[in-house]
């Protein structure tokens, strides 16, 4: 789960660390208020969506004005800039700030990550202007190759990190957490000499990345990233951006987290899919897919590829999927337009196949289905499983195995 | 033979919840030696004959079991392995899916130093066909063999398996190790101790999209292991950032994709299944490849 950039500040700031002096706000007059109160020469005013590359970003009006920037201008690297607003507005006065909210307000964010279709602006937040000297960069995660947390720093702030990581390693600074003592000053100390730290601000520092390790581990988060981490003029440190992601498998004990969730940035389908325990996510091809289990799952989006076709998304619907879990599979799978055909791909382990083609019957005779069906059955009582499915009167191909099953539904997909 | 699991192995359940009970029951009908469970304030009591204790120390004093199963929910699940690991139990196999990040980073510092093999978690278990199952698996689409089957992932495991079957090609063990982002047993471990095993003839690996796990296998494979290996890696059309229903299934920062991890192992001289049907076959062509007969 992911949160906005003033709800993760907020809750660094509980932590202790140093973040701008901020408010939300949903119009342009709050956010003349928001300013004044601020009291700064300079204002920031910056759009929140779950989503970055704001500031190189444009703010549209519609859908098709968002397709057409996005391909002119942010698709990929090196394309001429566009004209429009961006997503991060510097304003020198009140009045500024409330145009500039009123701007972002309601229209469409594109950026490089939105895609084509750009996010909706609801909530901007106005922030202090801040001296900044250096930009840095700062982030906190699972390094998976040694099950331990990583805290990573860098001189080369505000940049794509990956690309720092690939081109200059050595701008690149790593702290691996034992997690049984934590972040240990030692290592604040490293990281802050690494980034070029005043002598005389090393306890600071210190200070600031141990509070950031802390409610790295406290909040049960999968990643933290400050980008940019600054210097201020007086070579205090300050996160003038925050990004944090929740590990959904910690949430249960994170109420207040729960909380912070924004189902306005969440796929619908997905959503609606998480309620009941289905694991979808939409993709771009014409083939819908069932499937028990997740590799199985990629294995049968891979196999459609492979045969010439492209699934049109990743479901799993999982080990003990009843009747009622993959009715409402079928009705997410063909709630998108696109799709042309369904290949439902079962390998019955603990799930029996009589159990789980009653349930194909009943939910295609619930939902209604005017595409063509490909079914592959195999496993705990496979034969009871094809009996049910034949003697249904429903309009299904069956496949002897994946290859077959595969083949017929791209067959099918083509045909219609 | 086989690797970690036998017919002497003694098994105790922790978790003894409606879903620990139905797979206690299973491996119980599939001949394992289900001696004992684990459930903090039912000690003295049993499930079906099997004593159930108060805690892990009690059942493995009692019962001398080497092997735990854990199906204790998510939060509870990490405390669930480290006090197997405490007690002294050689093989823990871990279940249950959900863990936290944060509890298996613990769970996993506190292994280091200590004898205990952890499989899982969020895997199928442990299979030697024909002796012992400890897991979620069906046990009759195995057969007794001598190839071992490594897998992140569980229904994908059953269609390597049942593909080897249909081909008359029996099993040595088959370890479903887990698609979290931190596992005990990794594809490497796996690889060593079949490596090892005098009863396993070749090995079939199967990888998905996400970290560098087959990568890190793939290199020690082209090195050291001495006996054919196929492999097929799922995920290869999924796109970047989409987490894949397994925790650790995700592309990140062009890292772990399908492509990296096929080249590394085709570089390390795997055989790769380009379509999850053709397993089974690049298995053999691997055999063959070595000048060896798989099928029995």
């Amino acid at each position: 789960m992911n949160v906005h950039e003033y709800q993760a500040k907020e809750l660094l700031r509980r932590f202790g660390v140093a973040v701008p002096r901020g408010h939300m706000v949903t119009s342009a007059d709050e956010a003349r208020k928001a300013a004044d109160d601020l009291g700064t020469p300079v204002v920031v005013v910056k759009c929140q969506i779950h989503a970055g590359g704001r500031g190189a970003g444009a703010i549209v009006a519609n859908e098709g004005e968002a397709a057409s920037v996005f391909e002119a201008s942010l698709a990929r690297e090196g394309l001429p800039k566009h004209d429009k607003p961006g997503g991060v507005k510097l304003a020198k006065s009140a009045s500024e700030a409330a145009d500039a909210a009123g701007t972002m307000l309601g229209g469409l964010l594109v950026t490089r990550q939105t895609g084509a279709a750009g996010k909706q602006v609801n909530r901007v937040l106005v922030e202090e202007g801040c001296d900044i000297a250096t930009e840095l960069y700062l982030s906190i995660l699972l390094d998976r190759a040694v099950g331990r947390t990583v805290v990573m720093a860098s001189t080369e702030g505000g940049m794509d990190i990956e690309k720092v990581a690939e081109e200059t390693p050595e701008k690149i600074f790593r702290q691996s957490v034992d997690p049984a003592v934590g972040l240990g000053d030692f290592q604040a100390r490293n990281l802050a000499f690494n980034l070029g730290v005043a002598p005389d601000k090393i306890a600071d520092a210190v200070k600031f990345f141990k509070a950031l390790y802390t409610a790295y581990v406290e909040l049960d988060a999968s990643l933290l990233e400050i980008n940019p981490l600054i210097l201020t003029g007086a070579g205090d440190l300050l996160a003038l951006d925050a990004k944090v992601s929740f590990d959904d498998n910690a949430l249960f004990r994170h109420a207040d987290v729960r909380e912070l969730r924004d189902e306005n940035e969440e796929d619908p389908k997905e959503q609606r899919a998480a309620e009941f325990d289905l694991s979808y996510i939409a993709l771009d091809g014409n083939i819908g897919c069932m499937v028990n289990g997740a590799g199985l799952a990629m294995a049968t989006m891979d196999i459609i590829h492979h045969h010439g076709g492209e699934p049109a998304n990743f479901c799993d619907v999982g080990g003990g999927a009843t009747s009622e879990k993959v009715a409402e599979a079928f009705k997410i799978i063909l709630a998108d337009p696109s799709v042309k055909a369904v290949f439902i791909n079962i390998f019955g382990g603990i799930m029996q196949c009589d159990v789980l083609a009653q349930g194909v019957v009943d939910a295609a005779k619930q939902v209604g289905i005017e595409v063509p069906l490909v079914v592959r059955l195999e496993g705990t009582n496979v034969e009871q499983g094809r009996a049910i499915l034949e003697g249904s009167g429903i309009d299904i191909i069956g496949a002897a195995d994946m290859t077959d099953g595969a083949r017929k539904a791209v067959e099918a997909a083509g045909l219609t | 033979m086989s690797i970690l699991l036998n017919k002497d192995s003694r098994v105790l359940t922790q978790g003894l919840g409606k879903t620990g009970q139905f797979h206690l029951r299973g491996c119980r009908d599939y001949g394992t030696q289900m001696v004992a469970g684990v459930r903090p304030g039912k000690g003295g009591s049993d499930f079906e004959g099997v004593p159930v204790f108060d805690t892990v120390e009690q059942a493995v004093t009692a019962e001398g079991c080497n092997v735990a199963v854990i199906y204790v929910p998510p939060p509870g699940a990490a405390d669930a392995i480290m006090e197997a690991a405490d007690a002294g139990v050689g093989l823990i196999v871990c279940i249950t899916e959900g863990i936290p990040v944060a509890d298996m980073v613990r769970a996993k510092r506190f292994l280091e130093g200590l004898e205990s093999v952890l499989i899982g978690p969020n895997c199928p278990g442990i299979i030697t066909p024909g002796e012992a199952k400890v897991g979620i698996m069906p046990g009759y689409i195995h057969k007794p063999g001598r190839v071992g089957v490594i897998s992140r992932s569980g229904t994908l495991t059953y269609e390597a398996v049942h593909q080897l079957t249909l081909r008359d090609i029996g099993q040595s063990t088959c370890i479903g190790i887990g698609g979290d982002p931190i596992i005990g047993t990794t594809h490497l471990d796996a690889m060593k101790f079949f490596n090892d095993d005098p009863d396993t003839d070749a090995v079939i690996m199967i990888g998905e999209i996400g970290g560098s796990a087959e990568e890190t296998a793939a290199e020690w494979i082209g090195a050291n292991m001495n006996k054919p290996v196929a492999a097929f890696i799922a995920g290869q059309t999924a796109p970047p950032g989409k987490r894949m229903g397994h925790a650790g299934a995700i592309i990140s920062g062009g890292k772990g994709t399908a492509a990296d991890k096929i080249a590394a192992l085709e570089a390390a001289g795997i055989t790769v299944a380009k379509s999850p049907a053709d397993m089974g076959a690049a298995l053999v062509q691997a055999a063959e490849a070595a000048g060896l007969q798989l099928a029995s």
